[in-house]
Formats: structure tokens, C-alpha cells, sequence
């Protein structure tokens, strides 16, 4: 390596160049360098393909789907008539709870439109406000039965039609034929408008309520229930069963023929359509053990068979990653294998484990197929307040508000994807953070 | 911490298994097309009265009658939803489980129409187009040859020069059964050739959909047809008439024969192509699951599928008024039907 005055070079003709060497080798290069350029050029436009797919779908439900979380209100003057409600003067809830309040609430309407008195007219008047506006009422009067004999302005749930047209989702010039408000709608819905008697608020009953035909009163809590109770199922059974299942295989078991021929099948699980689990659901739960249709319960058993392997496979590759010395210096000092694996073994995975288990139960939690198979796909207005009641889940609900008529429920369909997205992104931070925080490196 | 995991699913397990028992709200299986019909009644008879709101699940119309005639017993459906009439296949299979005495409710009618884009003209078709458009072999010079018609001015020139295109409902969909038996097999009768066939071939030739491309099976969801009808003004799109109703400004039926699907033409029986819907009940089940007789008084009465009712605000053809009083007698005395008719 030294540059000391060149001595006769013994390797000068193994040195020499051919001709041309220096450009064939630059070309050379330049074509290697072109190579990993493309190649790079090639990763970064897979990943802007992605990106922009991804894009296109969040942004078009985003757009298609904010809107549900506003809901058109009309104020109207509801006269709570105690002659109506409450003749005796009882101050019984069972006797306000009988009253119609639908008629109170026409009526009101009907006072703000005194000029309206043909029953045509009328009737396009009542279009107006939601057909179940009567039992947001009634609760309220429940809830406060001092209201009862009064007067006052109460803000009701609009129609779907009116939240619609309010939205701009059905359009004022269309022909009368096509469009469901008549003009007669209209002209009220713009004098209800000059007289700041109509506007949009926060939709809380998106949040609050059950499932319902009417657009305006759907909510997802029932959906939210649901889901959550097939969660602790799935999680409360999935979890033993498939940490106990990994660690027997990877700490116990023999090395045998019939292991092996295990770890084929846990690996083939994985890979099986969630369709066939409902299947084996329907036949063993429902079938075999008489358990009831469309509940949480046999919901969740039925994604613990599907969620088993994802925790098998994620935790035993855990277990694996924990370094054999700490192993052999916990036996070495005298430790028992069942101490070793609950004192050493098992602490330091279990960032692997969690992470695994929550990756299978989030991917238990926007599963359609299986529960098909076993009646949860299914209109139910009550939310369940065990996991015995027949319930549906998120993605289930989505999947029912996609397929109805009304045009109110093309939004809240966004609107219910954003909220199960919102739940998914959530539960993988979380398996994201318990990685970071527990996480150890050798 | 695993040992507490375990015991506490162990009990899991041991709880569902012992709480089988005890239904106390009704349940409902059937046809996606009176799905949102007995879903609005379901609504608000648990709004009106003191019993749960029925449990209704969307099986179509074959698999929910198969889920009703499995047996008698809390685990079976008390009440099957139906786009058809109950075949006599399904009542034997009914009463060979036990399950002999069935309420037969007609509800009211759904009319199937066969609608396009607003931004095209509203189309008069007849049966016999249709068919012609749609079927798979057509007789032409006297044989049946592999359908040749790409537009629709192929078959008679007073048709528009457009693409032949329709989206519809696959084949396990009640629709698709009706639609079959109310358009293609009429359209079959008027003409010539293939209505002097007879047997398994003039059903093959009238029945046999077109696999080219002229036909497009657009799943069961109607919603999708209709956006994608948005998007392509040469499309038709075949479905029930409630979608047509709820978005009446982006599409139109086409008229059948002259007759435009509107509410009125359909009630009248003018609009040819309406096919009556059910309900049927398990007598079985009545008494033993609370709320059936009330539930089906509800369905029945003038507030939901009379002319006015909640059931025609969400597009049910209602039946005409005499009718309606046989049946909501038939329905609040549970009488059972007469399976010979079948």
C-alpha cells in the first residue's frame, strides 16, 4: 500500500488494462447505479400507490360520511296538555308514558302553520319531523314530569328527508315527481329556516341509540355493545387458550411427529376463511350445544376459534425471541421449568404476546363472515345487556345500514366505518405503545 | 394471572351452556325484500308496547324458510318473511319437522321495476323485449340460436340505439325468482316459438338468463345497482320498488308494457310486474314466545300496511281494503293455511 518508488512490478501484465477498460467499467457502473436507482424509484412508487389508495378510500368515506355526525333539529312549540297526558292528574309514569306525544308534536307544528288546515297540507307538514320524535319526547317528559301542563320550545329530530335536504343531498330543483319533500315541505322548511327554527346540531343519537328503520334515529350503541361484549369473550378465552397452546408447544412438548403434524395444522388455521369458523360455529355452538342464535357469547366463540392461531403463532415466535442464556442460567441455578417459563420466560414475551393478541383480536373485531353464519347479522333494536341478548356488532351494522333504501343511510354507513376505524387504530396504538414501553433488546 | 383467566372463561362456558333456555322476544328470519317492512313494524311494536322489539334477520326468502321449518322449539324462528309463496317442498319439509300448522299473512306487494340514470330517457319496454334482451337462446328462422341482440334497437327499432346492459339480482334472490316468473316467462308466451315448447325445454329456453355480458350479476345489494346506474346512463338496473321510492331523483323506471311503477299503478294491479309478499307464523309458537298474536296484530293493522300506514311510507304496495280485513282476521286468529292448496 505504500507508494514507495515502483519497483520492476512482477504483475504489471496481470495489471495491464484492456482496451477501452476504463469506459466499459464507468459504463458499468453507471448502469449499476441506474439498477438501484429504478429499484429504489420502483419501492418508493409502491409506496405512493398505497398511500394514494389509501387516500382515496379514507377520503371518500370521510366525505361521504361526516355529515351523519350532524343532524337537522326543528324547534316547534310543543304544548304538553295535562288534559292530554295526564287527565287525572296522577303524575304516574305509566299513564304519561301512554300519551301521544306524536299528536302534541303535530299540533305544535300545525301552530306555526295556521294557514295550513287541508289535511293534504297537514300531512306534508308532518313529513317534516321524524316519525319517532314521539319517544325522544316521552323520555324527556319521563325524565321531568313537572313538564307536564306546559308550554315551550322544543328542538325535535327532523325527518330524514329534511336532514337530507338540509345537506344539499337532495336537490330543490329536481321534478316534484322525483324528489320526496313536495314544494309544499319546502316552502315550510324555508319559513322555519328565516325564522331560526331549523338547524343542524351535533348528532348525538348516532352515539346513543340502537339500530332503527328510521335513518334519523339509528345509532350504533347497540352495535358498540355488541362488539364489546364479543371482545371480552374473544379475548377472555382466546388468550389462555392460545398463550397455553404456544407455550406447551415451545417449551414441553416433544419433538415428534405429532407435534409437528400440530404446528402444520395451527399454521394452515390461520389460513383458513373466517366463513368456515361460522360454519363450524353454527354446527357446534348452535347445533350441538343449543346455545342461542344471534348472541355475543356464542359470537365470541366462535372468533376465538378464528383468533386462536394468530395468538398461538405471534406468541410462540414471543417465546422464541427470549434469549436461551436466561433460560439456561435460570435451570442452572436450580430453578424448576415451570419457574423458569412464569418467572423469566414468560415477562419478557409477553410485549410479544399482548402485541399478538391484540393484532387477532382487532382483526376478531372487523369480522362480518362468521357471525352470518350464526344469526348476528340481524336487526336488533336493544342494546344487549348480557352477551346471552341477541345483538349485532360494528361491522355488522355497517353491512345492514349499506343495504337499506333510504338515502339518509348511505352517510351514516361512512359515518359507522369511521367509528369501527377509529376503534381498529386505537387498539393497534395500543399494541404499538405496550410494545415500546415493555420492549427489551439484547 | 392465567390461572384467573381460565377459571373465569371456564364459568363463561358453563353459564352459556345453562342459559340456553328462554327466549322472550320473537324472532324473525326470511326475504331481504320484506326485511325492511317487518324491521319497521318489529320497530315499533317494541316502541308501542311492553314486549321487546323482535330479533329480524335477512337469510332470504329459501334459507329463512328452511331456518323456520328445522322444528318446533325456542331454538327455531316463530316467523318466516317471504318474497313467494311457500312451495309444498317446504311445507312437506315443514311438517316432517313437526311444524304442521302454519299462518299464512299477505302483507301487501312489491313491484320489481327496471329502472334507469335520470339523464336517459324513461324507457317503454314490453315482456317480450325483455325477454328477447335477456334470455340466453332465441329462436331466429325457425331454431334456437345463442342470444345475438347487443343493442336494444336490435330487437325492435323503436327501441333507443343503446347497449344491451342490465344489472340485477343474482340467482338465490327472491327478486330474481320473481322477476323470472313475472317478465321473462311472459315475455316466453308471446313469442311464438318458444311458447309452443313445452316441458324442461320451453322452461330452459324462457328461464335461462344470458351469460355474455348483457346480464350482470350485481349481487343482492340494490343499493350499488343503483349508484352504479348513476354512473352509467345506458345501464338498467332490475329491483324492488322501495329503492326506486327512496331515490327517485337519480333514477326512473322504465314503463312495462305502457304502465309507469308508480304507487298507485302498482296497487291497482295495473303495473304488471308485482308479486304479493308474506309473513308466516308458527302456530307452534304461539303462547310458548311472548308477543307473537300481539306482533301480528301490529303487522296487520291499518296503522302499519293500510293505505296510509308506516309500511307504505317505506315503499309496501298495500292490499286493497277487503283484502286487509280477511287478512288481519286470518292473522289475529292464527288460522292455519291449507298446505293441499300448494
Amino acid at each position: 500500500m505504500t507508494d514507495a518508488a515502483p519497483a520492476p512490478d512482477r504483475f504489471s501484465r496481470l495489471r495491464a488494462r484492456p482496451e477501452g477498460f476504463e469506459e466499459r467499467s464507468k459504463a458499468l457502473t453507471a448502469r449499476r447505479y441506474a439498477r438501484e436507482r429504478r429499484f429504489k424509484a420502483l419501492g418508493l412508487g409502491a409506496i405512493l400507490v398505497a398511500m394514494a389508495l389509501l387516500l382515496i378510500l379514507l377520503s371518500s368515506v370521510v366525505r361521504q360520511g361526516y355529515g351523519a355526525f350532524w343532524q337537522t333539529y326543528v324547534r316547534v312549540p310543543v304544548t304538553l296538555d295535562a288534559a292530554v297526558l295526564d287527565p287525572k292528574g296522577t303524575g304516574d309514569p305509566e299513564v304519561i308514558g301512554k300519551g301521544n306525544f306524536q299528536k302534541l308534536i303535530y299540533e305544535g307544528l300545525f301552530g306555526l302553520f295556521p294557514e295550513a288546515k287541508a289535511r293534504p297540507e297537514r300531512r306534508q307538514l308532518t313529513r317534516l319531523v321524524s316519525s319517532g320524535a314521539n319517544l325522544i319526547l316521552r323520555q324527556k317528559v319521563l325524565d321531568d314530569p313537572s313538564l307536564v301542563g306546559t308550554t315551550r320550545d322544543v328542538w325535535i329530530v327532523a325527518s330524514d328527508e329534511v336532514d337530507q335536504f338540509m345537506k344539499g343531498a337532495i336537490a330543490r330543483d329536481a321534478p316534484p315527481a322525483a324528489r320526496p319533500l313536495k314544494d309544499g315541505a319546502i316552502a315550510a322548511i324555508d319559513r322555519l329556516e328565516a325564522d331560526g327554527r331549523i338547524e343542524q346540531r351535533f348528532n348525538t343519537l348516532l352515539f346513543t341509540q340502537g339500530d332503527s328503520r328510521e335513518p334519523e334515529l339509528a345509532g350504533i350503541w347497540g352495535a358498540v355493545v355488541g362488539s364489546f361484549y364479543l371482545m371480552l369473550v374473544t379475548a377472555l378465552l382466546s388468550t389462555p387458550l392460545g398463550v397455553g397452546a404456544a407455550l406447551y408447544l415451545e417449551e414441553f412438548a416433544p419433538k415428534s411427529r405429532a407435534t409437528d403434524f400440530i404446528e402444520v395444522n395451527i399454521n394452515n388455521l390461520a389460513a383458513v376463511p373466517s366463513i368456515v369458523f361460522g360454519l363450524l360455529g353454527l354446527a357446534v355452538f348452535l347445533g350441538l350445544f343449543n346455545m342461542p342464535r344471534s348472541a355475543p357469547i356464542v359470537g365470541g366463540l366462535t372468533l376465538t376459534l378464528m383468533t386462536l392461531p394468530t395468538i398461538v403463532v405471534a406468541t410462540r415466535a414471543a417465546l422464541r425471541a427470549v434469549p436461551p442464556s436466561i433460560h439456561q442460567a435460570a435451570l442452572g441455578i436450580g430453578a424448576s421449568k415451570v419457574q423458569t417459563i412464569w418467572h423469566h420466560v414468560l415477562p419478557l414475551a409477553l410485549p410479544g404476546i399482548l402485541t399478538g393478541v391484540i393484532i387477532g383480536l382487532a382483526q376478531a373485531l372487523g369480522e362480518t363472515a362468521p357471525l352470518l353464519m350464526i344469526g348476528m347479522v340481524a336487526f336488533v333494536v336493544d342494546a344487549p345487556s348480557t352477551p346471552f341478548d341477541p345483538s349485532t356488532a360494528l361491522p355488522v351494522q355497517i353491512y345492514l345500514w349499506a343495504d337499506s333504501p333510504e338515502r339518509a343511510f348511505t352517510e351514516r354507513t361512512s359515518a359507522a366505518i369511521m367509528i369501527l376505524l377509529a376503534f381498529l387504530i386505537l387498539m393497534n396504538l395500543i399494541a404499538v405503545l405496550l410494545r415500546r414501553r415493555f420492549e427489551r433488546r439484547w | 394471572m392465567n390461572r384467573f383467566l381460565l377459571s373465569v372463561a371456564a364459568v363463561a362456558l358453563l353459564a352459556s351452556a345453562g342459559s340456553a333456555a328462554a327466549r322472550d322476544q320473537i324472532r324473525i328470519v326470511g326475504s331481504s325484500t320484506v326485511y325492511p317492512f317487518s324491521t319497521t313494524a318489529a320497530e315499533q311494536f317494541g316502541n308501542k308496547t311492553d314486549f321487546p322489539a323482535p330479533v329480524v334477520e335477512s337469510t332470504g326468502t329459501g334459507g329463512g324458510l328452511k331456518l323456520f321449518c328445522q322444528g318446533v322449539g325456542e331454538g327455531t324462528p316463530d316467523i318466516a318473511d317471504a318474497s313467494r309463496r311457500i312451495k309444498d317442498s317446504e311445507a312437506e319439509a315443514c311438517a316432517k319437522n313437526g311444524v304442521e300448522d302454519i299462518t299464512e299473512v299477505k302483507i301487501g306487494f312489491d313491484g320489481i321495476v327496471i329502472a334507469n340514470s335520470r339523464k336517459a330517457e324513461q324507457d317503454d319496454l314490453t315482456q317480450k323485449q325483455i325477454f328477447l334482451a335477456l334470455a340466453k337462446d332465441v329462436p331466429q328462422d325457425g331454431k334456437m340460436v345463442a342470444n345475438p341482440y347487443r343493442r336494444w334497437n336490435d330487437i325492435d327499432p323503436s327501441l333507443p340505439d343503446k347497449k344491451i346492459e342490465v344489472l340485477g339480482p343474482p340467482p338465490t334472490s327472491g327478486t330474481r325468482d320473481a322477476f323470472v316468473e313475472l317478465v321473462m316467462d311472459k315475455g316466453c308466451e308471446e313469442v311464438p316459438e318458444t311458447a309452443a315448447m313445452e316441458g324442461d325445454a320451453k322452461k330452459a329456453a324462457c328461464r335461462t338468463i344470458r351469460e355474455d355480458g348483457g346480464y350482470v350479476e350485481a349481487g343482492e345489494n340494490d343499493n350499488l345497482i343503483v349508484q352504479k346506474l348513476e354512473a352509467n346512463k345506458d345501464a338498467f338496473g332490475i329491483f324492488g320498488y322501495s329503492y326506486l321510492e327512496q331515490n327517485q331523483d337519480m333514477i326512473q323506471g322504465s314503463k312495462i308494457a305502457g304502465v309507469a311503477p308508480d304507487f298507485d299503478a302498482i296497487a291497482s294491479g295495473k303495473y304488471p310486474v308485482s308479486r304479493p309478499l308474506f309473513v308466516y307464523v308458527k302456530n307452534a309458537h304461539v303462547g310458548v314466545i311472548p308477543g307473537i298474536k300481539a306482533f301480528m296484530a301490529e303487522f296487520t293493522s291499518d296503522a302499519a300496511m293500510g293505505e296510509y300506514g308506516y309500511l307504505a311510507d317505506k315503499g309496501l304496495i298495500p292490499l286493497p281494503e277487503n283484502d286487509a280485513e280477511k287478512v288481519r282476521q286470518t292473522a289475529t286468529g292464527m288460522t292455519p293455511m291449507d298446505t293441499s292448496s300448494l
